[in-house]
């Protein structure tokens, strides 16, 4: 699913130069669930952005799908995060006048689907993210941060993407918030099959996904697959106080 | 994006700040207004000024005493002493396809009836009046050749004056009125003309010639000379043989420094449509400019309005919406705008045109052409003037605007 070899990353300011990714490789599979872990400052983000096409690399080759979007233009771009690529941001990013339901309906209006079929994907993305249905119709400013998490998720899933990539999703929730979202994000993996890429550096959070890549100074010091994955039994935790 | 959506996004957009939507809005609801009125005034003006002009006669050339200033307004016309009733008598004998010739000596006096008076223009002149000057009788009857050549104490008056030294209504005919202070008997009314204010062509006393001249003017010197052409096509021959007999008449070879003024109807009007539209579009123009000023507040509001969402275009941008998806709901939301600006101003405009024409009795009339071209120009303006605010928008990097603090 993802190929990427080589990526650098330079950001340019000036006459100032910033090296911030120096040379990055790895693959990750249809239906891996992986975490990136790191320092503050090592680049997390900045590989999360390319990863997502919501940016391009300074050097390196970047396939996705089997197709090489290193080269590619905005409007193209726009369109494999489009049809290919959920967002869960750790700023949420919601609209905050708008109800949960415009929230998540939002990116299908830009994918054009057929407005007959809009209904039952947003319903299906709400259910899936575990938000209650009687904040469906509240306004995003009016839900706990861990219900707005939760529409971030919704909204990253509604379009059925096969890649989800969510930055420091549970940065701002306290412990037990956490780990019910991250319980989610097992469930969508295991249970809808959606890749997921997860950036966090806090290891327990990390120990959620099947492999953690652990990054430094924009290189890759650590690729482990082999930890044991901390399994979360959702359903029982469901009706929660969360 | 489809258009239904665009129309739900631009709506919520634009309501989401009712306060500011509206005050932007303002500018352009007033720009428009002022076009729409502006230019329904100055059209009314103009077709009024136009159906007063024919209303004085059909095919009418007019000869004034005094010089030739080459232009409609000059001054000093109609004070000289050259024209005389052998002048009119000369051109009703010589001059071809004419309908008919009157001599007019004219000047305002102070005129009174029993208990009232007024202060009218008095016109001496002869039976050919009413044809040259379309004028029709009412009541009564128009004074005849005999009455002239026995310089009759008759005068006929128009409705206005009719109401004024009579009261509204009254059958004048047969009561007495004083001139200057002779005594003259009314023997008719003529029709109105619906004629107002200053220049009223219903306002006046018509007395035969030989008897203004005779009793209130004291000489023998006309103030114009009016003759109608037999049809619009002999206007400019019978213009010209008149302006050449009244030359040999008066010995003088050249024409520049003829002692008359010789003016057709077709040139009047042509000036004065000339003057009332340059001054639509002048009114026209100073409307513009605050139609300008509208459409620089909507896009200092889009400016704004793309600034502070900044962080909600990069989310667009991130969840998949191209350049053109966020240009073209910045565009909308601005068009929308001028738009809905445009219909409030449109309404406005045509209830300013009513009221002043009610207030100054002007017809003020507002075409669909302008109400088109406003529709127009507003949704123009609104394209316009939120393209920059727009391109703006849909050229933002989606990280830098996520970023956005
Ligand atoms: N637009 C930019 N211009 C210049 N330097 C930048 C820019 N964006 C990021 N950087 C630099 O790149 C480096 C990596 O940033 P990045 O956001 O990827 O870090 P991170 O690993 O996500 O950190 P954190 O855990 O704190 O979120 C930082 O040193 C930052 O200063
Ligand atoms: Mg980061």
């Amino acid at each position: 699913m993802i190929e990427i070899k080589n990526i650098t990353k330079t950001y340019i300011t000036g006459d100032l130069e910033t090296p911030v990714l120096r040379g990055v490789s790895f693959t990750i599979k249809d239906g891996e669930f992986v975490a990136i872990m790191g320092p503050s400052g090592s680049g997390k983000s900045t590989l999360m952005h390319i990863l997502g096409a919501l940016d391009t690399a300074t050097s390196g080759e970047y396939n996705f799908d089997g197709k090489n979007i290193s080269e590619f233009s905005q409007n193209e771009l726009s369109a494999v995060r489009r049809d290919k690529i959920g967002f869960v941001f750790q700023a949420f990013n919601l609209l905050p006048r708008s109800t949960v339901y415009r929230n998540v309906l939002l990116p299908l209006i830009y994918a054009e689907t057929p407005v007959h079929l809009r209904d039952e994907m947003v319903k299906k993305a709400l259910t899936s993210a575990n938000l209650p249905e009687d904040r469906w119709d509240y306004r995003s400013n009016q839900i706990s941060g861990g219900q707005m998490q939760r529409v971030a998720i919704a909204r990253a899933l509604v379009n059925n993407p096969s890649l989800i990539l969510a930055d420091e999703p549970t940065g701002n929730l306290d412990t037990k918030t956490g780990e019910f979202v991250m319980g989610t994000f097992q469930q969508l993996n295991k249970e809808l099959g959606h890749t997921i890429v997860l950036i966090t550096h806090e290891r327990d959070v990390a120990e959620h996904a099947q492999r953690i890549i652990h990054i430094r100074d924009g290189l890759i010091v650590s690729d482990d697959k082999s930890h044991k994955q901390r399994i979360i039994h959702h359903h029982q935790e469901k009706n929660d106080s969360v | 994006m489809i258009l239904s959506d665009l129309i739900f996004e631009t709506y919520s957009a634009v309501t989401v700040n009712k306060a500011r939507s509206g005050l932007t809005v303002l500018g352009i609801v007033i720009g428009i207004a002022s076009v729409i009125a502006m230019v329904a005034i100055g059209q009314g003006a103009q077709a009024s000024i136009q159906s007063s002009i024919q209303s004085i006669g059909s095919n009418l050339i007019l000869v004034m005493p005094g010089a030739q200033r080459g232009s409609v307004v000059s001054t000093g016309r109609g004070t000289a002493q050259s024209l005389t009733q052998d002048d009119a008598d000369a051109i009703g004998k010589t001059v071809e396809n004419i309908q008919a010739v009157a001599g007019v000596v004219s000047r305002r006096y102070q005129v009174t009836a029993p208990g009232t008076n007024t202060n009218t223009s008095v016109i001496g002149t002869t039976p050919a009046y009413p044809t040259v000057r379309n004028i029709q009788v009412d009541t009564g009857s128009f004074f005849t050749d005999q009455q002239v050549l026995s310089q009759s104490k008759v005068a006929v008056i128009g409705p206005t004056t009719r109401d004024d030294l009579f009261g509204a209504g009254t059958d004048a005919v047969g009561k007495e009125i004083r001139i200057n202070k002779i005594i003259f008997r009314v023997i008719g009314v003529t029709l109105s003309k619906g004629g107002s204010g200053f220049n009223n062509a219903d306002d006046v006393i018509y007395v035969p010639l030989t008897t203004a001249l005779h009793f209130l003017s004291g000489n023998n010197y006309l103030s114009e000379i009016d003759i109608s052409a037999q049809d619009q096509l002999s206007l400019a021959d019978v213009q010209t043989a008149t302006t050449n007999l009244l030359l040999s008449r008066h010995k003088i070879s050249d024409p520049a420094s003829a002692d008359f003024t010789t003016l057709n109807q077709a040139d009047i009007i042509a000036t004065a449509s000339s003057i009332t539209g340059t001054f639509t579009v002048l009114l026209a123009a100073i409307a513009s400019i605050s139609l300008l000023v509208g459409g620089i507040g909507i896009m200092n509001m889009m400016l704004t309005i793309v600034t502070e969402r900044t962080r909600e275009i990069g989310l667009r941008k991130a969840i998949g919406a191209t350049e053109s998806d966020i240009g073209i709901q910045f565009l909308a939301e601005s068009v929308l705008l001028t738009f809905f600006g445009g219909a409030i101003g449109i309404l406005l405009g045509w209830l300013i045109a009513f009221v002043v024409s009610k207030v100054i009795g002007t017809p003020a009339s507002v075409s669909w052409f302008s109400v088109g071209l406003a529709f127009g120009v507003s949704s123009g303006i609104g394209i316009v003037f939120g393209y920059y605010p727009a391109q703006r928008a849909a050229k933002m990097n989606p990280i830098e605007a996520l970023r956005y603090e």
